[in-house]
């Protein structure tokens, strides 16, 4: 038996010196395998006497396994240093920017107004949309501002021929809708309008957004509470908000909605003017005329309106302090506002 | 609309500082545009007089004065042209202190010693005119303060009118408006008739009595060509925003500036016979005090005499027959033109005056008389002259009628969700000027003030209720209503669908003006230049896009002038077409794209964009229906496009789009970097999808089988697909060109095209025998249409 413990030992240290899985598979042949020095010495215990043999044969069983287990212990061992080099080897630069394109973004304008008509559709609000290439009839006449009005001359209005003009505003496209339902009538309408001015506040053409809402029973306090609300979500801030009388021919009792300043908290500065102050829509109680124009009861029902123009609204919710830039479509500009 | 809130505090005077004033007007929808001290900040200015005027011993353009402030005579060194002995003028005495924080000490000027300095408007910061020294009229009390003598602690404020409030263009406007939100009564000046001394009327006529229902007019002889605008009158004319001209023309202006009506003088020598008031006749001209000659059109309310036009009614007068230095007899105007005859007409030959500003809008049509009085009383101790009697022509019939509203409780409660007490309604209504006809349990019937052409119905007068009662006070709610939900189907694809995709795949979203220069149109659109404006703002913005490509173009030139290489945009909008039937206005999505196919970076390949990058978008978005296989893409010739890259995008026979790659030569006409790529689609017509409907998966295996044939370069892979489809059996479920290869080894007007087939049967393996039959089949058969070889 003292060839049994040399043979383990002389085992040992040939799996200790395997340097790979596949020398220690000849090294477990060597010793374990059916034709192994220790399935040799199993099979010599035929020369042995029948009280000699459970003994030795449980001996050479006991170093199998035990030889067994070095060879397993072993085999995890390469196996772990054959990952950790993989794992290293494949170790990468992960502050490296990823693969693949880099995705665009809205124009401002475009994220405003679908901003606006989130807040509306959430109501309730309808998006109506109506041409921009307008008749006189649905830009001016239908809205109370006949041509002698001096409302006309603050719409510098691009002509076509004497009837044809491109919209100075979305308000005509309330009374498209008007024309051609039944209330209650509850819309929003986004778009494009035209004037004929050009300067640095003014480009000939820019967004606004007109809602409307008409129903028995709506009254100018209903109005107030929906502009405050919707102001207040928009900027997601409680802004004080201030209703001024104005004037617009559509719409008796009209106001013009001033915001506190955004920039200054109301404190003053060269955004408001130094009056706290922004003017940020005009609205008001539909004009009986429009009503009459749309073919709508204005005994029976009663409506609100506002309009707001989408690059201010921008303007002072991105700090863009140049109307101009939102036409201009720099990359550099357009790629700011994700 | 600018006046001195001093003056107007003469009128009515609350108890309230000027920002409160301010904030007040405002809030009542007389919008304050500025409030701005009338004066620069300055104290120790006196009156004084100028005793001598010596030469200056070293210097021609200074002199030395002895300047009297009644207490003392001081030596003041002078450098003025006008300064001059005798005359009364402002003296800034040593220790003053002028605006700047400007300290006057003794100092010595060209060797000779000055005590203080007499002062420009421009020095006390009244104007910018600093022609010379302020001349102080010969009664100025020497030594008084001149901040008390001109009442320079005064402000000029500046109101933003709507167009509504013509009642507000003037001192007594205002006056009235701020006695109704302070409820308190309001001191207008006294206003006496001033008798005829002479009998020399002038007869006026009128033709147009629509137009001018009232024309008042007095003569008045031997007025002292002489006399000045006393400084009173300048300050209350330069705080309304007026230049003083001429004492005659300063008292028009200054009765306009308190009463609200404009008025003109007439130089009675210039005048042939009588006043006609008419129509102007075509043809007919009038050189207009502003020096330009207008050919006048036959809408045009004309005051004319025997020798033609003197004056276009209510907007300028003629530089004939209006006031000169040496004019001693004038005829004054002070007339009712209705709105109906001015509006627009100023506009319509680009002038725009006090007068027409105010007419257009509603002048008091009860106003005349008494204007015309005022301003003789105050001729007569300006400028003297005898006043001959009032000559009046009036039509009642066209005169505006008086207003009579009904207004009902419930109507003022239903529109302000606002239930105010009678008194309260009635007070408001009152104070405004209103008479109240008749009162019931249902409300008033209220006669509304000559002076207020804003108001004709019910709900005029519930906004002057809410507006005097304060909009701040009116409650704040939600509004009750039951909107009917009309959802939107889902199988129409939404823009912001489309959006999210592209942006998604890198683009940006543009926003390019709907008005293009025609030239550039021109490249993209030859059939068609598109309508024109009729006054466009310039000439590169004067035709209406009939296409989005020449916007984006422009963007993108735009950024490739910045040193942008890679450029993804779209934009989504309308573009306009004339066509038979009229105008035609279509929404389309466009895109464009130029430089790299994928951002700089070590990660990404450096190919650049092409045909394919483009298609890739233009599929994916057309594939958010869920049924792109209703679309194909035909090539086709386009103006714009490289004649070998450019395709129709077709669904159901019709047109929906193109797509394509600029043609060169635009590129180079128009410097761009190259190549670019550019798609347009038609919304309206790829926003129909259909809903998705669950197809079960089956069981059994797929087959694949991998096909590269070898065609001439002019085959379509369209039609390779639709001929493999065909032969291919039901079973077929995908079909790939996974290689396409041209070059080495291949004929070179040749290419292969390597397809992937995939089937699988619903309720079956499938055999390899029928696959082989299916395959055979194709093979044939593309050998037979395309004379296609099999490779490999």
């Amino acid at each position: 038996m003292e060839n049994l413990e040399s043979l383990v030992a002389q085992a040992k240290s040939a799996i200790d010196a395997a340097a790979d899985a596949q020398a220690l598979d000849q090294v477990r042949v060597q010793y374990l395998g059916k034709k192994g020095e220790l399935t040799q010495l199993l099979k010599g215990l035929g020369h042995l006497s029948a009280a000699e043999r459970p003994q030795a044969g449980a001996a050479i069983n006991e170093a199998k396994q035990e030889l067994q287990a070095v060879i397993n212990q072993r085999k995890n061992g390469l196996n772990d240093q054959l990952l950790n080099q993989r794992l290293a080897a494949e170790t990468i630069d992960v502050t490296l920017p990823g693969r693949g394109q880099q995705s665009g973004n809205l124009h401002p304008v475009t994220k405003t107004l679908d901003r606006i008509e989130a807040f509306f559709s959430h109501l309730g609000y309808e998006v109506a949309q109506g041409p921009e290439i307008e008749d006189d009839y649905h830009n001016f006449e239908a809205l109370n501002i006949p041509s002698h009005h001096p409302a006309r001359a603050m719409h510098d209005t691009f002509y076509f021929d004497a009837h044809t003009l491109l919209r100075t505003h979305t308000s005509p496209v309330q009374i498209r809708v008007m024309e051609n339902g039944e209330p209650p009538f509850g819309i929003i309408c986004p778009g494009r309008v035209y004037r004929c001015d050009s300067d640095l506040t003014h480009t000939p053409m820019f967004h606004q957004v007109e809602g409307l809402l008409v129903d028995e029973g709506v009254s100018f306090a209903d109005l107030k509470g929906t502009v405050a609300e919707f102001l207040k979500v928009f900027f997601e801030k409680e802004l004080a908000v201030r209703f001024r009388p104005s004037y617009f021919p559509f719409t008796e009792p009209s106001a013009e909605v001033d915001i506190e300043c955004v920039i200054c908290g109301g404190e003053g500065c060269r955004v408001c003017s130094h009056t706290g102050w922004i003017e940020i829509m005009g609205c008001g109680m539909v004009h009986p005329n429009v009503f009459t124009s749309a073919g709508i009861d204005a005994e029976k029902y009663t409506g609100f309106a506002f309009g707001m123009g989408a690059e201010r609204l921008a303007m002072l919710r991105y700090g863009v302090n140049d109307l101009r830039l939102f036409f201009e479509n720099d990359l550099r500009f357009l790629s700011q506002f994700n | 609309m600018k006046f001195s809130e001093k003056w107007i505090r003469e009128w009515v005077n609350p108890d309230i500082d000027s920002q409160q004033l301010v904030a007040q007007l405002t809030m009542a929808g007389l919008e304050v545009d500025g409030i701005e001290p009338v004066a620069g900040k300055f104290e120790g200015v006196v009156v004084a007089e100028v005793v001598t005027k010596e030469a200056h011993p070293n210097a021609d353009k200074l002199s030395v004065c002895r300047i009297s402030t009644g207490q003392q005579e001081y030596q003041v060194v002078c450098g003025a042209p006008n300064v001059r002995a005798g005359i009364k003028v402002v003296l800034a005495e040593v220790g003053a202190i002028l605006p700047g924080n400007f300290k006057i000490k003794k100092a010595k000027l060209r060797g000779v010693e000055s005590h203080g300095m007499l002062c420009s408007e421009k020095e006390l910061e009244l104007s910018d005119n600093h022609d010379g020294i302020i001349e102080l009229a010969d009664e100025a009390p020497v030594g008084q303060d001149i901040r008390t003598y001109l009442g320079l602690n005064d402000n000029c404020i500046d109101i933003d009118l709507t167009p509504n409030r013509g009642d507000c263009l003037s001192i007594t406007g205002l006056a009235r408006e701020l006695g109704v939100l302070n409820k308190l009564p309001v001191t207008s000046v006294e206003i006496q008739s001033v008798a005829a001394s002479i009998d020399d009327g002038f007869p006026v006529v009128v033709d147009a009595p629509e137009g001018c229902p009232r024309y008042v007019g007095r003569v008045i002889r031997h007025i002292n060509a002489n006399a000045t605008t006393p400084l009173w009158m300048q300050e209350r004319l330069r705080r309304g925003g007026l230049r003083s001209i001429d004492p005659v023309v300063d008292v028009t202006n200054y009765v306009m500036l308190e009463l609200g009506q404009p008025m003109h003088a007439f130089d009675l020598e210039q005048l042939q016979k009588g006043i006609r008031v008419r129509m102007a006749k075509p043809g007919e001209k009038l050189t207009l005090l502003d020096g330009q000659e207008v050919a006048l059109n036959d809408e045009t309310l004309l005051i004319t005499d025997d020798s033609g036009p003197l004056a276009m009614a209510g907007i300028m007068g003629g530089v004939n027959s209006g006031i000169s230095e040496n004019t001693q007899h004038i005829f004054l105007e002070s007339a009712f033109f209705s709105p109906l005859a001015i509006a627009g007409k100023a506009r319509s030959y680009g002038l725009h005056t006090d007068s027409s500003h105010r007419f257009e809008r509603g002048v008091d049509y009860r106003l005349q008389s008494v204007a015309l009085e005022r301003a003789t009383q105050l001729l007569l101790q300006i400028v003297g002259g005898e006043p001959g009697p009032v000559t009046e022509v009036c039509s009642e019939a066209h005169l505006p009628a008086a207003e009579v509203i009904e207004l009902r409780k419930h109507r003022i409660s239903g529109l302000l969700s606002l239930t105010l007490p009678d008194h309260e309604i009635e007070g408001i209504l009152i104070r405004l000027g209103m008479q109240i006809e008749t009162k019931n349990g249902e409300g008033w019937r209220v006669i509304v003030p000559s002076y207020r052409f804003d108001l004709s119905i019910e709900a005029d007068l519930i906004e002057e209720i809410a507006r005097v009662y304060g909009y701040d006070h009116i409650p704040v709610k939600l509004p009750q209503v039951s909107l009917k939900s009309r959802p939107r189907s889902e199988a129409v694809i939404s823009l912001s669908q489309i959006r999210s995709m592209l942006l998604a795949r890198g683009y940006y979203e543009a926003i390019t003006y709907s008005f293009v220069d025609p030239k550039l149109q021109a490249y993209f659109d030859t059939s068609n230049q598109g309508i024109t404006l009729a006054n466009p703002i310039s000439s590169d913005m004067a035709v209406m896009r009939t296409s989005l490509w020449p916007g984006l173009i422009q963007a993108l030139q735009y950024n490739q002038n910045r040193q942008q290489e890679r450029i993804c945009l779209f934009e989504s909008g309308l573009v306009f077409n004339k066509t038979e039937s009229g105008i035609e206005q279509v929404a389309k999505l466009g895109g464009v794209i130029v430089g790299g196919r994928a951002p700089e970076s070590w990660a990404n390949a450096r190919a650049q964009s092409d045909f394919y990058d483009a298609k890739g978008d233009v599929e994916t978005i057309l594939a958010l229906g869920g049924n792109s296989d209703s679309y194909e893409f035909i090539p086709a010739e386009n103006h714009a496009l490289h004649p070998g890259q450019s395709a129709l995008i077709m669904r159901n026979r019709k047109t929906v789009g193109a797509i394509g790659a600029l043609h060169p030569s635009i590129e180079q006409a128009l410097s761009i970097k190259g190549p670019v790529y550019l798609f347009e689609m038609d919304l309206g017509m790829i926003e129909q999808g259909v809903v998705a409907y669950f197809e079960p998966l089956s069981k059994f295996p797929e087959v694949r089988r991998d096909l590269s044939i070898i065609v001439d370069n002019s085959i379509h892979l369209s039609a390779v697909d639709k001929q493999v489809r065909q032969d291919a059996g039901e079973s077929l479920v995908d079909l790939t060109l996974f290689d396409l290869y041209q070059g080495k080894g291949i004929d070179p007007d040749r290419k292969s095209l390597t397809l992937g087939l995939t089937w699988q049967h619903r309720s079956r393996t499938l055999t390899d025998d029928e696959i082989s039959r299916l395959v055979d089949s194709i093979i044939n058969n593309l050998e037979k249409q395309f004379n296609a070889e099999l490779r490999g």
